[in-house]
């Protein structure tokens, strides 16, 4: 490690391993966006990334946008750190290469700043270790999550012969206008999803309201009363966290089948809830005992009796966490897949997962099927991005089921 | 004069609120032994039963009746013929007799031994019904004016059936076969090992992933709210829709995934990721830990927040350097969150379906026990194997809750 520690040592190796996540990523991103051939070069990014790494210490400005506008040149003329197709345009070639030398430099730039040449210590030497990790860290995570979505959504605009002829080409054709969006007018007018949509809110909106009937009450008995029990009662709440779905499904379907409750909405309304029960009264529950109890205990002393407490006194006290216990119950209700599936066989009273499993057919496009996952994730992510606050504090608070 | 001592026992005012909280909580008891407890219970009790899925169904007596011969003109001879079969090939129906009422006009002129009437209604005593027995009973009429002017059909009035079947759910025919077949053979313990891997490495993955997201994320600047609510996204959106994502990304014909890799010359031919063993159990854990890493991320995050930054500041007056404060002061800090964290999401990752479910079906060396459980019971159709897994999952999970109570109830309060 002691090795390692010299500005000689540690510029040059931190030039080569950056160089190459950003080659990587800037050919990735490259090909994702044009379809066109970009990939990074092992060796091109180890002469380079030597080269970045040593203009990068400690000095003038000059050298790393030095170093930028050579590495772009030779990536033009093909001996870079990526290798650009024949056939690509001159402009989406010019892009590729500054995108990769610009960022390259730039984050040598900053991840070097202490590092002098010579003997360097064991603070600067960690600091620009952990630069280089959170860049790294920050490309990574954001790639990762986003290039599923990136997928799902472009495929959804595309058509069946497009995508096999060049599977990489996301482009989208603008001048296409609205017949971009054929295969969502085609799911809400010819695959129904419009009652799929309605039917699920329908459900999760049931759900939510259903869960705090049952929750609310029970929450602020698990909070507030004194009782032999309360505290086996309130762990083995989370016991029932613990029981998989499939073991419960096995069991309701048989019993659903046989009364005939399969295949109805009542039937699904009848089980969300359960499921969900515990979760929201573990969650109340915590959020009850941060209450002051003096307030309570005022309204008690003039005259109201528990429910009307619960009522007046508590539940407004507690609106941000209905909010949060709402959302969270929505969402498990919103994205539910496996009762749904067993249990609903006619179309008409699909939720939008079960609607979209019986895409997954080969008969239909796979446009058709991505864009009913576009369709059931939108609604979640609009309602997750305006309350995040909200959510987030009811995906901590909870202890949250998987 | 008498000292004054404490109440003992339990009071008038301390019943009423003992009263009053079970009185809330009853609501709640009652749905969750209704949908929890008591489908655990049955799981047990079909787990020794030889139920298959046509048994839902139970056998019935299945009954048409129509005229056949010439019904044109008064005093034509005709037959009422009732066809009769048993609708299961295996179970017999006891007692089965059935009810009709004969159209006005039509004059019974000879009838089954077996048969009786009163007036215009028929009764017949069938007996016992051996399973996919089949007869055709004829009753021969002549036919009146009546029945040609009213123009109705002996079909128009449902005959009424009655039979006894017994149901396997019900009756008392046990069986270990279910246990024998679940525990038969080098399967099981592929699909124990299977389980065994994708609990595992899916929680570690999960846990480090989240871990090195939340150190990422734990500083202010700006966009970290935005970091931070896009990280969440795997985690809130529907899994069909992300499974249907990562398959139509890795798809071996026409996959964006396998012509990056080909265009970067890491691969020759189109790699099919979901489709290969062991390759297809390490993408669905991979999937495991890129769909749940921000429910780590979160918890971890949340933790590093409250973390005190004097002691941290005092390090560094001590001359520690980053990679030493992290090890000597987050992560002690952090080991609480951590083992809570890795004991549910182990715990939910071993009950996790829909995933590998959506994804391979199963299918390619990923079948885990909870998918065993659908594969038996519906699948096979063998709704009592189905059962018979279950109950392995359960027992393993009593194992994992002892555990959950010994180590974790003291950690984090929970």
């Amino acid at each position: 490690m002691n090795a390692l520690r010299h500005g000689y040592i540690t510029a040059p190796v931190l030039g080569v391993l950056w160089l190459f996540v950003i080659a990587t990523t800037v050919a990735v991103a490259m090909s994702f966006a044009t379809g066109s051939a970009f990939r990074p070069s092992g060796t091109g990014s180890i002469f380079w990334g030597v080269l970045a790494g040593f203009a990068c210490i400690r000095g003038k400005v000059w050298q790393p946008v030095a170093a930028a506008a050579v590495i772009t040149v030779a990536t033009l003329f093909g001996f870079g750190p990526i290798v650009i197709g024949v056939s690509v345009s001159s402009f989406s070639a010019f892009v590729g290469a500054a995108a990769t030398a610009g960022f390259c430099a730039l984050g040598l730039w900053m991840m070097l700043d202490d590092v002098v040449p010579g003997a360097i210590n064991r603070h600067v030497f960690e600091a620009s270790v952990i630069r280089f990790l959170t860049g790294f860290g920050y490309i990574f995570f954001t790639a990762i999550v986003l290039i599923p979505f990136y997928v799902m959504v472009l495929t959804s605009l595309k058509n069946q012969s497009e995508l096999i002829q060049n599977p990489l080409d996301f482009s989208i054709e603008f001048s296409r206008g609205a017949e971009l969006f054929r295969s969502y007018v085609e799911l809400f007018s010819q695959f129904n999803f419009g009652t799929y949509l309605l039917n699920s809110f329908v459900i999760s909106v049931l759900t939510v309201f259903i869960t705090l009937l049952f929750a609310i009450p029970g929450a602020y008995a698990v909070a507030r009363l004194r009782f032999r029990g309360r505290a086996a009662f309130s762990r083995s709440i989370l016991l029932i966290y613990m029981v998989p779905m499939i073991v419960l499904a096995l069991p309701i379907y048989i019993a659903f089948s046989m009364t005939g409750l399969r295949n109805s909405m009542i039937g699904i309304v009848m089980i969300y809830p359960v499921t969900t029960i515990p979760v929201a009264l573990y969650m109340l529950q915590g959020y009850f005992r941060g209450l002051p109890g003096e307030v309570e205990e005022a309204g008690l002393m003039d005259g109201l009796n528990r429910l009307q407490v619960i009522w007046k006194i508590t539940l407004p006290l507690s609106l941000p966490a209905m909010a949060s216990v709402s959302l969270y119950v929505f969402m498990i209700a919103w994205n539910e897949f496996l009762l749904a599936f067993m249990l609903l066989d006619d179309p008409s009273k699909f939720t939008l997962t079960r609607g979209i499993a019986s895409l997954n057919s080969s008969e239909i496009p796979r446009q058709h099927l991505m864009a009913g996952s576009v369709i059931a994730t939108v609604p979640i992510m609009a309602i997750f991005l305006g309350l995040e606050r909200f959510m987030t504090k009811g995906l901590t608070a909870g202890s949250v089921k998987g | 004069m008498t000292d004054a001592v404490p109440p003992k026992g339990t009071g008038p005012l301390a019943r009423l609120e003992a009263r009053l909280a079970w009185s809330l909580l009853a609501p709640t008891i009652t749905a969750v032994a209704l949908v929890v407890v008591l489908p655990l219970l049955a799981i047990f009790w079909i787990s020794v039963k030889p139920v298959s899925l046509s048994d839902l169904r139970p056998p019935e007596m299945v009954l048409r009746e129509d005229i056949r011969g010439d019904t044109d003109t008064a005093g034509d001879a005709a037959n009422i013929r009732y066809r009769l079969r048993n609708s299961s090939q295996e179970q017999p129906i006891a007692n089965v007799t059935f009810r009709d009422v004969i159209p006005e006009g039509l004059t019974v002129n000879e009838l089954d031994t077996r048969c009786t009437l009163d007036g215009r209604s028929l009764e017949c005593d069938l007996g016992d019904w051996e399973g996919g027995q089949r007869e055709r009973l004829m009753i021969p009429v002549t036919v009146g004016q009546a029945f040609i002017d009213n123009g109705l059909r002996p079909q128009d009035s449902p005959a009424d059936i009655t039979g006894k079947s017994s149901n396997v759910l019900t009756n008392t025919t046990f069986t270990f076969d279910n246990f024998a077949r679940v525990f038969d053979g080098d399967e099981f313990w592929e699909v124990l090992w299977v389980t065994l891997f994708y609990t595992v490495f899916g929680t570690i993955g999960a846990l480090l992933f989240g871990l090195f997201a939340a150190l990422l994320l734990n500083k202010s600047f700006r966009g970290q709210g935005i970091l931070r609510g896009l990280y969440l996204f795997p985690y809130v959106s529907p899994v069909i829709a992300v499974a249907f994502a990562w398959i139509i990304l890795f798809d071996p014909f026409s996959g964006s995934a396998n012509a990056l890799l080909v265009q970067m010359g890491v691969t020759q031919q189109s790699i099919n990721f979901f489709g290969e063993r062991p390759l297809a159990l390490i993408m669905v854990t991979v999937f495991e830990v890129w769909r749940y890493f921000p429910l780590s991320f979160l918890f971890i995050l949340a933790r590093m927040q409250s973390i005190d930054t004097d002691m941290y500041e005092a390090a560094d007056m001590d001359g520690a350097s980053p990679f030493q404060q992290f090890w000597a002061l987050s992560v002690p800090q952090l080991l609480g969150i951590l083992s809570v964290l890795f004991l549910l999401r182990f715990i939910w990752t071993f009950n996790k379906f829909d995933d590998i479910f959506l994804l391979t079906g199963g299918n390619a060396g990923t079948r885990t026990l909870t998918v065993n459980v659908y594969e038996q019971a519906f699948a096979i159709s063998n709704i009592g194997a189905g059962a018979a897994v279950a109950v392995v999952i359960f027992a393993c999970l009593l194992l994992f809750s002892v555990f959950f109570f010994k180590f974790i109830s003291r950690e984090e309060g929970l």
